[in-house]
């Protein structure tokens, strides 16, 4: 009989706990991460021969509510389509029991592993331009994220960056549609997206997302009247975090934005994602940002860099005409 | 009379999926009580062996002398009729057993001078010796009491999945499957760390696809998954033990 290490053993568990995918058409090749109530794996689609990402719930879900939330996420993911958020290719459930969905294997880094050195502030605020975009879209479909943190960002290999785990993403009551107009996916049917349905939607009182990036409001459990200035929140917590680490203190503007976004009053905080974002834009066109009110002498040091070539040009030749002429006085 | 018992015997006269060996091993009819304890001692042998040696300190020679006549013992004097699935853990139940054996060791020292035991059990003491040695295990860190159920538990599981392990290669060797075994072998059983080869790796090293490394391997797991279930329902006495049994030590959970 081989033996067997304490590695091999840990291997062998994992193995042993992989969903069953026979009878689909992926194999499953590695596991590459886990959220709160599932595994992504990352395998082959057998049919186009092509590598996917496969979340799957831990264990068959008995209770039937895990696997409700997995598949709302399926159908959330599958109404937004978005450059800025992973398309789902499929879902079903496995021979064993679990609700997986099939989306798009993204290669790439997340948010939370910045490299302090490599990572600019410039391409911070570029990625985190392109977060803020995919969220005011997401906001337009009626849809709230309400766990953005760095760890749900990735950023791909060719600079793509995704928003990912919408699991407990909230569906507004306004962009609900008539469940009639959804078809089943597979033998999953969809699932019930009312607010009072309590398998899929979460209750009042309980308590979803990030302790650090969630709003006040979702801390205190108010499900029920949470809005996109909750998402807002998190992503003012976002921009903070992108501020950390960097060589000297963060710029006071940008530190204003996120102390805006941040505000305990929601209504002092963005009106919109998409408000925010042009905030981050305006800063880094050197125009002013509403987050941070001007004197007279920022506004005049704003200028100054935003024209410093052009100032640096007509200074250089208002100096040699000057030189000039004193050189001909003589 | 002398009666010599085997271990690993196939369990597959039975079936598989029902079959409980800690029910059959209470059972009267003999040939069913034997097959049952050939199948708990398969899976608890060497953890209990090296249970003795760490737990207790005794040295190679003492310890394999007190497995063979714990498990002698279990077979002859039915200790498992005393087994409440309601109360304690099958491995649980052996520890508190062993323990209360081991702790008499003199008498049992002097019942075996008397004459020895009328069942003699083959067990392979030296490859558990040589685990203990490969496993660099810190003897007395791991006699620890807080570490000794850990200790145990992780022997468990090690010794069932061994045993699921040979299960497995006879039934690849068995459907002309040895390519799954060696690939499920070398890619899942090697100790490679950073150096363990690639699909890409081993298709070339076996002159198959790389589509073919992920179907074997991934018969190859799902078999041993049924394999080492199949194992641990046979540790159990009811659905409900079996399926928290299956989340504790793989993971899985079983609706």
């Amino acid at each position: 009989m081989s033996w067997l290490s304490d590695e091999t053993v840990s291997r062998l568990q994992a193995a042993g706990a992989l969903p069953d995918f026979e009878g689909t058409r992926y194999r499953v090749m590695d596991r590459v991460g886990s959220g709160g109530m599932g595994v992504v794996y990352l395998a082959e689609d057998s049919i186009l021969g092509r590598r996917v990402a496969l979340k799957a719930l831990d264990f068959p879900d008995a209770s039937g509510e895990l696997a409700a939330r997995l598949l709302r996420e399926a159908h959330i993911l599958a109404r937004l389509e978005h450059p800025g958020i992973v398309p789902v290719h499929d879902a079903g459930t496995l021979a064993d029991g679990r609700v997986f969905y099939a989306m798009k294997f993204v290669e790439g880094r997340r948010l939370d592993r910045l490299d302090a050195q490599k990572d600019s502030l410039f391409d911070r605020l570029r990625i985190f331009q392109r977060i803020c975009d995919t969220v005011a879209f997401a906001h337009a479909r009626g849809i709230l994220h309400r766990d953005l943190k760095p760890s749900n960002v990735m950023v791909g290999s060719f600079g793509e960056v995704l928003v990912m785990d919408w699991g407990v993403a909230k569906i507004l009551p306004s962009s609900l549609e008539r469940p009639s107009e959804r078809a089943p996916v597979g033998n999953v049917s969809p699932p019930n997206d009312s607010p009072t349905a309590a398998p899929s939607e979460t209750a009042h009182g309980e308590v979803l997302g990030t302790v650090g990036y969630m709003s006040p409001e979702q801390a205190r459990g108010e499900i029920a009247s949470l809005d996109t200035r909750s998402d807002i929140f998190s992503l003012g917590a976002v921009l903070q975090y992108l501020l950390t680490n960097l060589p000297g203190s963060p710029p006071r503007p940008l530190s204003a934005i996120a102390r805006k976004a941040m505000q305990s009053d929601r209504d002092s905080r963005y009106a919109s994602a998409i408000c925010l974002g042009q905030d981050i834009g305006s800063y880094l066109d050197g125009l002013p940002v509403s987050a941070y009110p001007e004197n007279i002498f920022r506004k005049m040091a704003r200028w100054a860099s935003r024209y410093r070539v052009a100032i640096v040009l007509v200074l250089t030749y208002l100096v040699a005409r000057a030189l000039l002429l004193l050189w001909f006085r003589r | 009379m002398r009666q010599d018992t085997q271990i690993g015997g196939s369990s597959s006269k039975f079936p598989a999926t029902q079959w409980s060996a800690i029910r059959a091993a209470r059972s009267n009819d003999a040939t069913e009580r034997t097959r049952a304890l050939e199948t708990i001692i398969a899976s608890y042998w060497k953890p209990i062996y090296k249970y003795i040696r760490i737990r207790w300190g005794k040295t190679g020679e003492d310890a394999k002398d007190l497995t063979q006549e714990f498990f002698a013992r279990l077979i002859e004097s039915k200790y498992l009729d005393d087994f409440d699935p309601s109360k304690a853990r099958l491995r649980t139940f052996l520890r508190i057993c062993t323990d209360h054996f081991v702790a008499n060791e003199a008498k049992a020292a002097k019942r075996l001078k008397r004459g020895g035991r009328a069942v003699h059990i083959s067990l392979d003491f030296p490859l558990a010796e040589s685990e203990l040695t490969r496993a660099n295990v810190t003897l007395t860190a791991a006699a620890s009491p807080e570490r000794i159920d850990e200790f145990l538990e992780k022997e468990f599981l090690r010794s069932l999945f061994g045993v699921a392990v040979e299960e497995l290669r006879m039934f690849c060797q068995s459907r002309g499957k040895e390519t799954h075994f060696r690939l499920f072998e070398i890619y899942d059983l090697g100790d490679d760390g950073p150096q363990r080869p690639s699909y890409a790796d081993l298709g070339a090293q076996f002159k198959i696809a790389i589509t073919d490394v992920t179907n074997y391997l991934a018969f190859a797991r799902r078999e041993f998954r049924r394999i080492a279930l199949e194992k641990l329902r046979e540790m159990t006495t009811s659905e409900d033990e079996y399926r928290r049994e299956a989340r504790a030590l793989l993971g899985v959970d079983l609706s």
